[in-house]
C-alpha cells in the first residue's frame, strides 16, 4: 500500500529546514530536460537558486537574444533556439569533483556544453557530427581528460541519402571523445569511434583500476528501424560496450584513424571580450574497431539496458535492463581476465563478445520492476531506480543483497547521490527525479511542474524527507558540497577590464554613431539614469544597436534595458558588463526605453525616448541626457 | 556630447538647496535644531566617518600624477552622478567637498560605502536628500586617495 502520508515520518521537517539567511549544504545541478536549460537547487531545502541558460534562448537574462550571445546557439543548421537537455557531469580531478566546470548535453541536435562554475554561464558549446540523439553524454573520465557523446539514433555517416530500410548496411552509431584542456576547459573533438547500427544509451567512465575504460549501454542490437517498442525488444540480451579510450587515444596518435569531412559548429564565449564566436570545423578523426584491435569489446547485458554505472572503487559496473527482472553486476577484474583468456561468445560485426558469465560478478535478484539507474554511497551500497514499480532499491555491492526499498511519487527515472558517480560519494542524501507528478502539488491545469524527492540515506533505512518541484523534465543531476564552489563566485565585472568592443568607459564617452543604415548607441547605465536618454535622427529602416554598459561596480546591481515594440526582446546587464540589443524600427514614432530591473528608489525615472522619423526625412542626429532644448519646444 | 545646466528642474534645484542647507547645518551650526540633527543624535557621528582611514596625510603641493589618475577614475565611476560644480545631479556636486568633509571621511565613504550609509549620521542625512544609496564602486585604497587628490585640485587646493 502506498500512502504518501505514511511515507513521511518523524523529523523530516527539521532535516530539510534551512533557516532564513542560511545556506544550503549542497549545490544540486539538475538537467532541465525539454526546457533545454540547467537548473540549480540547494540541498536539503530544494530551493531553486538559478536557471542556467544553455541550449535555449532565455528571456530572463537575454541569453541568445543579445548580440553578444547569439553565436552560442549557432549550429551548421543556423540558430536553434530550443533543445532538449538530459545529463550533467561535474568536472573531476582524480575521480573527485573539482568544482571547475559542469558539462551538459543537447539530445536533439547533438551538442555538448561546458558551464563555467565561477560565473554559472555557458562558456562553450560543441556540435557533434555523425550523431543523432546525443544521449550517452556528457559523461567524463576521472581527470576530465575526455567528455563523451554517443548516438542514441544510428544514422548514416556523412550526409548520405539512403533508404531507411538499409539500416543494417548503412546506419552507424558513434562514440565521440571530446578532449578538455585541463587549464582552460576548451573542448576539442579528438576522435570518433564508429560502431554498428544500434542505439547507444547511457555511459560512465571507469575509475581506479578501470580508469582507461568507458562503458556504454546499448539496445536495439536487433537493428530495428520501425516499431522499436516491439522490434527492438526481441533479444534477451543486448550489450555493454566497453571502450578502452587509452588505447583509442594511442591509435589516434599512431595514425590509425581516418580524417573524414564533417561540418560542426564550435561556439565559445570569451569572458574578456564578453562576446561569443561561432567557428565551423570541417573534419573529424574516425576510428574503426576493425583497424584497432583490443579497443572495443561487447559484454552481453539483459535486457535493453539503460543505465550503465561504475561503483566508487572502479571494480564493479552495473547495467540496468529496462525489461530485465534482475540487475547484472559485472566485475572489471573478471572482464580483464575474460579478454586474456579469450572467453568470447562470437562477435558482433567483428567486435568480440565476452561470455556473459565470464565478466559477471553476480545478479541482484528480484530487485523490482524496470531498473534504470544506479548510484552509490560511501558505505559500499548501491541505489537503483525502478521505473515500473516506482521505488528506489538499496542493495549491497559485496553480496548483492537487497537491503531496503522506498516508494517514489511517481515513476522514478534518474536518481542522484551527491558525488554518487565519483570515487568519493558524499552519501547523506539521495534525490529521485520522477517522471510523473500527478497529485503531488497544487494542480496547475494539464501542465504540471516536475517532481523531485529527497531521501535521507544516512541510516539503514531510506527516509523520504522532502518533495520539491523542478523545471522542464529533470533527467540526471549532480551535486557537490557548496564549499567547493561558493567562494569563487564572480560578483561583478571590473569595468576597467571590460574588453567588449562596444564598451562605454564612463558617461563622457556615451555616443551615437551613424554609419549608413547602422546606428550604434554607446549607452551607460547607473542608478538611476541612462546616457543618452534622448535620441533623435533615427529613421525607419535603420538597424539600431544599443550597447548598454552597466557602470555599477557592486554585487547584485544589474540594470535591464527594454525599448517599446522591439521584436528582439530585452537586455539584462551585469555590473561592469556591456550587452547589445538590436532594434530595427518599422514605423515612425516615439519609442520609450527604460531599465527593467528595479535598481533604486528612482528606478521608475530610469528611462529615455528614441525618436524614429520617416525614411528620407532630415531630422538631424541628436542625443544627450539632461539637455533641455528650448528652441524646439514650440513645435 | 552637448549637455547644459538647464537640465535642473525646479524640483532638483529645491533638492540641491536643501542639500546645501543640511551641509551647512551639520558642519557649521551644530546647535541648530532640525530633523537632520535628530538623526545625527540617534547614530554615531564622527568627522572622519566609519572605516580604516583615521589619518590621511595630505600632499603640498598637489600630486599631479594622482590628480590625473583620480580624474580617469572620476570619468568612469563617479561622473555619472557627481558634477564638478556645486550642483547636485544624483549625488551632490563636488565643488567645496574638501571644505565640507575631512579627507578621512571622504576616503572612508568611497571605500566603505555601505557601512557608512548604514551607520554614519552625515551619510544618512545625505541619503535622505538624494534618495539613492551611493553605489559602492569598488575603489581600491589607492583609487580613493587619487580621487581625493582630484577633488582637492577641483577645489583649487595647493
Amino acid at each position: 500500500m502506498k500512502s504518501a502520508e505514511a511515507a513521511v515520518v518523524g523529523d523530516a521537517a527539521s532535516k530539510v529546514y534551512v533557516a532564513p539567511g542560511k545556506y544550503d549544504e549542497f549545490y544540486n545541478f539538475v538537467s532541465g530536460g525539454f526546457s533545454g536549460q540547467v537548473s540549480v537547487y540547494g540541498l536539503p531545502s530544494g530551493r531553486l537558486l538559478k536557471v542556467i541558460p544553455v541550449f535555449s534562448k532565455n528571456p530572463e537574462n537575454g541569453w541568445g537574444y543579445n548580440e553578444e550571445t547569439k553565436a552560442m546557439l549557432n549550429t551548421t543548421f543556423g540558430e536553434i533556439p530550443w533543445d532538449d537537455q538530459h545529463h550533467l557531469d561535474l568536472s573531476q580531478t582524480n575521480g573527485e569533483h573539482d568544482g571547475k566546470w559542469l558539462f551538459a548535453n543537447a539530445n536533439n541536435t547533438p551538442r555538448v556544453a561546458r558551464i563555467d562554475l565561477t560565473t554559472f554561464k555557458t562558456a562553450e558549446i560543441l556540435q557533434i557530427p555523425n550523431s543523432a540523439g546525443n544521449h550517452s553524454s556528457p559523461f567524463i573520465t576521472e581527470n576530465t581528460e575526455y567528455v563523451v557523446a554517443g548516438t542514441r539514433f544510428s544514422v548514416p555517416m556523412g550526409d548520405e541519402d539512403v533508404p531507411i530500410s538499409s539500416f543494417k548496411k548503412n546506419f552507424r552509431s558513434t562514440a565521440s571523445f571530446i578532449s578538455v584542456d585541463k587549464n582552460t576547459g576548451h573542448m576539442n573533438l579528438a576522435f570518433q569511434i564508429v560502431l554498428p547500427g544500434m542505439n547507444l544509451d547511457l555511459s560512465h567512465a571507469g575509475k581506479g583500476p578501470s580508469h582507461d575504460w568507458f562503458f556504454f549501454s546499448c539496445y536495439n542490437t536487433e537493428q530495428a528501424y520501425t516499431l522499436l517498442e516491439v522490434n527492438a525488444s526481441q533479444k534477451d540480451k543486448d550489450f555493454i560496450v566497453a571502450v578502452n579510450w587509452k588505447k583509442a587515444e594511442e591509435y589516434a596518435k599512431a595514425g590509425k584513424g581516418k580524417k573524414m569531412a564533417a561540418d560542426y559548429a564550435h561556439n565559445t564565449y570569451d569572458e574578456a571580450k564578453q562576446t561569443a564566436t561561432s567557428v565551423i570545423e570541417h573534419d573529424v578523426l574516425v576510428l574503426d574497431p576493425k583497424d584497432c584491435p583490443d579497443m572495443v569489446y561487447m559484454i552481453p547485458c539483459p535486457k535493453s539496458p539503460h543505465g550503465c554505472d561504475v561503483d566508487p572503487t572502479g571494480e564493479y559496473f552495473v547495467g540496468s535492463g529496462k525489461l530485465a527482472a534482475l540487475i547484472p553486476v559485472f566485475s572489471f577484474a573478471k572482464f580483464q581476465k575474460a579478454i586474456q583468456d579469450k572467453a568470447f561468445d562470437g562477435d558482433f560485426y567483428g567486435i568480440p563478445v565476452i561470455k556473459y558469465e565470464a565478466a559477471l560478478h553476480g545478479e541482484v535478484q528480484k530487485p523490482g520492476l524496470g531498473p534504470l539507474h544506479t548510484e552509490f554511497d560511501d558505505k559500499g551500497n548501491a541505489y537503483t531506480s525502478m521505473f515500473l514499480s516506482s521505488e528506489v532499491v538499496k542493495w549491497r555491492l559485496k553480496d548483492l543483497q537487497v537491503l531496503d526499498r522506498a516508494p517514489t511519487y511517481y515513476s522514478v527515472g534518474h536518481l542522484m547521490v551527491p558525488g554518487g558517480d565519483t570515487r568519493k560519494p558524499y552519501g547523506k542524501y539521495l534525490v529521485a527525479y520522477n517522471k510523473i507528478t500527478k497529485d503531488r502539488y497544487l494542480p496547475t491545469g494539464p501542465e504540471l511542474c516536475q517532481s523531485a524527492q529527497l531521501y535521507d540515506i544516512s541510516g539503514d533505512k531510506m527516509q523520504l524527507i522532502l518533495d520539491f518541484p523542478t523545471i522542464g523534465e529533470p533527467h540526471y543531476g549532480q551535486a557537490c558540497p557548496a564549499a567547493l564552489i561558493k567562494d569563487k563566485q564572480v560578483k561583478f565585472y571590473d569595468i576597467n577590464k571590460n574588453g567588449n568592443q562596444y564598451v562605454t568607459m564612463g558617461e563622457k564617452k556615451a555616443n551615437v554613431v551613424r554609419n549608413g543604415n547602422r546606428v550604434d548607441v554607446y549607452m551607460t547605465a547607473i542608478r538611476s539614469h541612462l546616457v543618452p536618454d534622448n535620441i533623435e535622427g533615427v529613421y525607419v529602416g535603420d538597424d539600431v544597436y544599443f550597447h548598454v554598459t552597466n557602470l555599477e561596480q557592486d554585487w547584485d546591481l544589474p540594470h535591464g534595458f527594454a525599448i517599446k515594440n522591439n521584436p528582439d526582446a530585452e537586455l539584462l546587464v551585469m555590473p561592469g558588463e556591456t550587452a547589445t540589443l538590436r532594434f530595427s524600427p518599422q514605423k515612425q514614432g516615439i519609442y520609450p526605453y527604460y531599465c527593467t530591473d528595479f535598481c533604486s528608489a528612482l528606478h521608475q525615472e530610469m528611462s529615455g525616448y528614441l525618436r524614429v522619423s520617416a525614411k528620407g526625412s532630415n531630422v538631424p542626429l541628436k542625443f544627450g541626457t539632461g539637455v533641455i532644448d528650448t528652441t524646439a519646444s514650440a513645435k | 556630447m552637448a549637455r547644459t545646466n538647464a537640465f535642473f528642474s525646479k524640483r532638483n534645484l529645491f533638492a540641491a538647496s536643501i542639500c546645501a542647507l543640511i551641509l551647512a547645518s551639520c558642519h557649521f551650526s551644530p546647535k541648530q535644531e532640525s530633523s537632520q540633527e535628530k538623526v545625527v543624535r540617534d547614530t554615531s557621528s564622527s568627522a572622519i566617518g566609519q572605516g580604516k582611514f583615521t589619518n590621511v596625510t595630505l600632499t603640498h603641493p598637489l600630486d599631479q600624477q594622482m590628480i590625473t589618475a583620480g580624474k580617469s577614475i572620476y570619468d568612469i565611476k563617479c561622473g555619472s552622478c557627481h558634477k564638478l560644480t556645486s550642483e547636485k545631479l544624483v549625488g551632490p556636486g563636488w565643488k567645496g567637498v574638501t571644505d565640507r568633509r575631512r579627507p578621512e571621511w571622504i576616503m572612508n565613504f568611497v571605500t566603505n560605502t555601505d557601512e557608512m550609509i548604514n551607520k554614519d549620521a552625515q551619510a544618512q542625512a545625505m541619503l535622505e536628500v538624494c534618495m539613492v544609496r551611493m553605489p559602492n564602486q569598488n575603489l581600491s585604497d589607492n583609487d580613493a586617495r587619487n580621487v581625493l587628490e582630484f577633488m582637492r585640485s577641483n577645489d583649487n587646493k595647493n
